[in-house]
This record gives C-alpha cells, structure tokens and sequence, in this order.
C-alpha cells in the first residue's frame, strides 16, 4: 500500500510538470476555430451548474420522502 | 405556479435558442468570431436573475404590508434562485473574457461590480442565517433586501457606464445592439432571454414549494 501511494504521489509530481504544456494546448484550442469552442465551455458551465441543482433539490427531498 | 404551460414555453424556447444559437448565422466579428453566440447564453442569465430578484423585491415590500411569512419564504426562494443564475452568469463572462479580452479576470468595472452584486446578495442570505426570531428575521431581511435590489440596478447598470469598461454596453462601448445584433440575432437572441426567464422562475417555483414543504413538516 505504502509504495502504491508513493507512486501515485510521484505520478502527480510528473503531472504537475506536464501542467503547463497542457493548459495552453487546451487554451489553444478554445481560442482555435473561431473561438466556437468557447460557447461550447459556457454552456457545459450552464449545464452542470443547472445539473448540480438538481441534485441539490433530489438530496432535499430525499430528506423530505423520509420524514413522511 | 402550478400550470405547466409556461414551463413548456420556457422549455421549448431554450431548446429553439440553443440549437438556432449554434446553428443560425451570425455576422462576421473581429476577436469575437464565433464567441458572439455566447451572447444566447451568457446575457439571458443576468435577465433571469435580474427577473428573479425583481420577484423578490415584490415579495419583500409585500410581506412589509401583509406580515404573510409565505411572501417572506417567495423572496428568499427567489434570491437562492436569482443566486444561481447571477454564479452561472460570472463564470460564463469569465470564461468568455479569458478568449476575447485575454484574461479571465482583467478587475473589469463590469465584473468587478457583478461581484459586488452578488455579494449584496449573499449577505442577505447570511443575515437571514443570523437572527433566529422568525418575525424579526423577515422583517429586517425584507427591509435588506428593499436597499439591495436598488444597489444592485445601480452596480450592474449605472457605476459601470461611468468609467472604461471592456464589456459592451459600457464606459462607451456601444452594446451589442447598436452594432452588431441584427435582425437575424434578435430571432434568437429575445426568446433565449424569455425561455431562460421562464425557466429561472421556474425553480424558484419549485424551490418555494419545497421550503413550504419542509415548514409543514
């Protein structure tokens, strides 16, 4: 256990060093193709940000059904 | 509140206007390009929250004639509500300025003060929070809430027009009518607004109907 943790802990550290390149690919690619990909980012925010009320209202009433 | 045709119309409409919103043609933009569609998704949240609070000051100024602690539990509903929409609407503007004004977050006036507003708003929640007396506590948070609605007109819609902005609309720039929404986009653009409205009022509907259920528990 002890080493799979440490290897998951180095693996991180070669993920941070990766991070950069990474995050301006992908900032080339929202800014690519006449920027579409930024509506495409705005309405998957809209989306999970919706979603994730759903959730929140199912986890009150949940609360709700086992009261009654 | 408890017909469905509105809700259907609210659905219907936000299904039209996010496929004609990625579909239908826009004009060519310089920076902008394509991004300009964000405009069907971006702006119908700050109408849907500015809608949402607009019912919650109703509601306040009514509870402050009636003492009906059903209008006390419609305006803080319709905040939470208003709440979601106006987060949904910071971020969506954030990532929207990171491509075309180069930073996510530049302290623009508009954002800046979009901020503010919605910490107006948050401080109404934690008020409410704050005093335990039921009365007391929809008294003064309807009184809050009748100062922030004002203050929140005057940050989103005033201060900002008065020094350089980026966004549109604002410190000189004209908005996006003046120039550049043509007829073709107003065919979107109006029933995104409208379906998006129908839908914030929709879950502050059901949010309302849930509180009430829990008080009667």
């Amino acid at each position: 256990m002890k080493k799979f943790t440490t290897t998951l802990l180095m693996l991180m550290l070669t993920l941070q060093l990766f991070a950069q390149g990474e995050g301006s690919a992908i900032a080339d690619t929202l800014a690519g193709s006449e920027k579409i990909y930024v509506v495409v980012t705005c309405v998957a925010i809209i989306l999970i940000g919706l979603l994730a009320f759903l959730f929140s209202i199912e986890r009150r009433l949940k609360k709700l059904e086992k009261k009654s | 509140m408890y017909k469905s045709w509105w809700k259907i119309l609210g659905a219907v409409l936000v299904m039209y206007s996010t496929i004609a919103g990625f579909l239908a043609s826009v004009p060519p933009l310089p920076i902008l390009h394509q991004s300009i569609r964000n405009l069907y998704f971006h702006v119908p949240m700050w109408f849907a929250m500015i809608v949402l609070f607009t019912i919650s000051v109703i509601q306040s100024i009514k509870y402050l004639s009636s003492s009906n602690q059903i209008n006390d539990s419609k305006a803080v509903q319709s905040v939470n509500a208003g709440i979601i929409f106006g987060i949904l609407g910071l971020v969506t503007g954030a990532v929207w300025a990171r491509f075309t004004w180069g930073q996510a977050w530049s302290f623009d006036v508009k954002q800046n003060f979009a901020a503010i507003a919605m910490l107006l708003y948050f401080a109404y929640l934690i008020l409410r929070n704050a005093i335990d007396e039921e009365q007391k506590r929809a008294k003064i948070s309807a009184i809050y809430n009748i100062f922030a609605f004002p203050m929140m007109v005057v940050l989103l819609f005033v201060l900002p027009r008065l020094s350089d902005s980026l966004h549109p609309g604002n410190g000189g720039n004209p908005g996006f009518n003046a120039y550049d929404l043509d007829s073709r986009m107003r065919m979107v653009f109006y029933p995104a607004c409208l379906g998006w409205i129908l839908i914030g009022y929709w879950i502050y509907t059901i949010l309302f109907r849930v509180s009430a259920l829990e008080k009667n528990k």
